[in-house]
């Protein structure tokens, strides 16, 4: 055994341990981490739901189930159509190139029932009627949490919480049938 | 006997040293002599973090962790399960006792300066121990899988997915799921029982050594070690172990005597402890008419709701400033030991200014906490804004109050 340490052969075995310990717990870090990712259960879950609009009447709200989320299906007014317009000045984002409706459709309008503040699910208000939150109320959605407003197509009013227009989600119609999810 | 005993005292401390240990956190480890009430809720906080984790593992006895067994493993554990309603009251009630002793904890820390040099460390990891207790909480009151568990929870939830480009894929991550699911409760329960746990009982530790090493203080910010007698003892102060342990004792009884009192008589607080929601099993379908946290997360709760602007030009959203300001909220709590340049360390030589921001700290916390249990309209989102604002400036602006504002001498003795 020599007396002398050679400090930079210390140094070097140092530096490459450290390395090698950093990489392998980086390693077994990812089984851990991905554990935490939605199950293929879980993804299967993500399938797609069909409703039959026929039953839903003029002025009426259907609550669907997608992946555990509430859809909104709302059957337009003709009154509600023609109002839609002119609360443009009044949302943060009017959408005009979604239609509308903002649906792939020119009655219904689709939208998932997820307040984009955090996530309560906002209440069906049609009426067009004053009411507690807004002296000209021309029908929409109210959400209980916070106060957030969105119009009958789910476009954000200005000066609310929620940031964002309610969400759209991937959607077609077959006749009288809609498909919510990925058809495919 | 005696003999005999000391003999096999020595052969364990030369193994394991335990009278070395007992005699330096106890039997000779000094504290100061005149402390008054606020100084018995760090004690009181190790009483009911013992209540929690002996009643959290008989209820972990009977309780489901699945998203179809939870909320009717509770009512089975209210019900039919001998005695099971009082384990589950003590631990609910347990909860709120913990941050209304934790509160008071670190209101005595702002007022006596506490944090202060040397106490920089035993700040700090109480500090973390307020966080991880906010998170035991959150994740605890997630499991019983009623409606405010839910809904609660998925207001939580989303602030993560507020978070710019990461935060979407970052909440699916933790949720496991696409929504607050049964992989989520499964997964919050792990955390709930055996995580946060472990990690609050090894922060308690190094809270307590960190504190002994640096000595306990007191109310008038006197330094005991300036004054010893002949055998070291500081002449301000006293062994902890009689002195201490004994006088906590009655302190320890009108506790539980109140606690119980509450247990028996008053377990769901009016809806502050326990939320009437929350007796109806969580649906995913339908929001409850308000949701309202308990009320120990309601002074930060309502910080978050005060946020009702963005940042446009910097693309930060309202609800993105709500979650930074939130989390700044208890931030800023790190930090204090770095604000307060004074040179004295208790309110009561303090100047002025020092008072001023403690009374108007102190009353926007209570405020915040009022209106974070109401719905919101705009007169109470008034409020709540320039509260939040109120909770800020005097932690802000202690760097300069306290450098230049006048204070008082501080006697040599206690
Ligand atoms: C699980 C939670 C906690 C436990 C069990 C605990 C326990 C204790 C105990 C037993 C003491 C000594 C007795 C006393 O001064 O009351 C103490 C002192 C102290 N604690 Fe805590 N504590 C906790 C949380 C906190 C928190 C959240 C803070 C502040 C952020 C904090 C700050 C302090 C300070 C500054 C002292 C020193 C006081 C002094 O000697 O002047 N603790 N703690
Ligand atoms: S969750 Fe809808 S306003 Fe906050």
């Amino acid at each position: 055994m020599s007396k002398k340490v050679d400090q930079n052969r210390r140094k070097a075995l140092h530096i490459t341990s450290g390395i090698v310990g950093a990489v392998t717990v980086a390693g077994f870090a990812v089984p851990f981490l991905s554990a935490w990712n939605p199950s293929e259960k879980a993804k299967a879950l993500g399938a797609s739901v069909e409703f039959d609009l026929s039953k839903l009447e003029v002025g009426a709200m259907a609550v669907l189930e997608w992946r555990r989320t509430p859809i909104f299906v709302v059957h337009q007014t003709s009154k509600a159509l023609e109002n839609l317009p002119k609360l443009d000045s009044k949302v943060t984002n009017p959408a005009i190139e979604e239609g509308i409706t903002r649906s792939e459709n020119s009655k219904y309008t689709v939208l998932k029932g997820v307040c984009t503040h955090l996530s309560c699910a906002p209440k069906y208000y049609p009426e067009i009627e004053p009411k507690a939150w807004d002296q000209e109320w021309l029908g929409g959605f109210f959400c209980p949490c916070h106060g957030s407003k969105f119009d009958l197509a789910g476009r954000v009013y200005k000066g609310v919480p929620a940031p964002t227009n309610l969400e759209v989600p991937p959607h077609s119609f077959d006749g009288d049938v809609l498909i919510v999810g990925d058809s495919a | 006997m005696g003999e005999q005993n000391k003999s096999f005292m020595n052969w364990i401390d030369k193994r394991f040293p335990v009278t070395e240990n007992l005699e330096r956190h106890l039997t000779k480890h000094p504290v100061p002599k005149k402390v008054n009430f606020f100084y018995i809720f760090g004690a009181l906080l190790m009483v009911i973090f013992m209540v929690q984790v002996i009643t959290g593992i008989w209820l972990m006895m009977f309780y489901t962790n699945t998203e179809e067994g939870a909320f009717a493993s509770v009512e089975y554990i209210m019900r039919d399960v001998e005695y099971g309603w009082l384990m589950r009251y003590m631990h609910s009630t347990g909860a709120s006792a913990f941050f209304f002793l934790m509160y008071f904890h670190m209101f005595r820390g702002l007022l006596y300066g506490s944090y202060q040099k040397p106490k920089e460390l035993v700040w700090l990891f109480g500090c973390f121990l307020l966080f991880l207790l906010m998170a035991e909480g959150f994740l605890g009151y997630v499991l019983p899988w009623g409606q405010m568990s839910y809904w609660a929870a998925n207001v939580i939830l989303s602030l993560f997915g507020a978070i710019p480009v990461i935060g979407p894929d970052l909440q699916v991550w933790i949720q496991g799921d696409y929504v607050l699911s049964g992989a989520t409760l499964s997964r919050f329960f792990a955390l709930h029982v055996v995580v946060v746990p472990l990690l609050m009982i090894a922060l308690v530790v190094f809270h307590i050594f960190a504190l002994h090493e640096v000595g306990a203080g007191n109310p008038e910010g006197v330094d005991i070690e300036k004054h010893r007698d002949e055998n070291g003892m500081p002449l301000d102060g006293a062994p902890f172990h009689p002195y201490k342990t004994f006088s906590a004792l009655p302190a320890i009884g009108i506790f539980f005597v109140i606690f119980f009192a509450i247990v028996f008589f008053a377990p769901e607080g009016g809806g502050y402890f326990l939320e009437k929601p929350n007796f109806e099993e969580a649906d995913f379908l339908k929001t409850p008419e308000h949701i309202a946290p308990v009320w120990y997360y309601a002074p930060f709760y309502s910080i978050l709701r005060a946020i009702t602007f963005g940042i446009p030009f910097l693309g930060i959203t309202s609800k993105f400033l709500g979650f930074i300001i939130f989390a700044a909220s208890i931030a800023i709590l790190f930090v204090v030991p770095w604000l307060d340049r004074s040179k004295v360390q208790s309110i009561r030589y303090k100047g002025i200014y020092s008072k001023i921001g403690m009374i108007l700290f102190a009353a926007s916390f209570i405020t915040l906490g009022y209106l974070g249990t109401k719905p919101v309209n705009e007169l109470r989102t008034l409020i709540a804004q320039i509260s939040t604002l109120f909770y800020f400036l005097p932690l802000l602006l202690m760097p300069i109050y306290t450098k230049y504002e006048k204070t008082l001498e501080v006697p040599d003795r206690l």
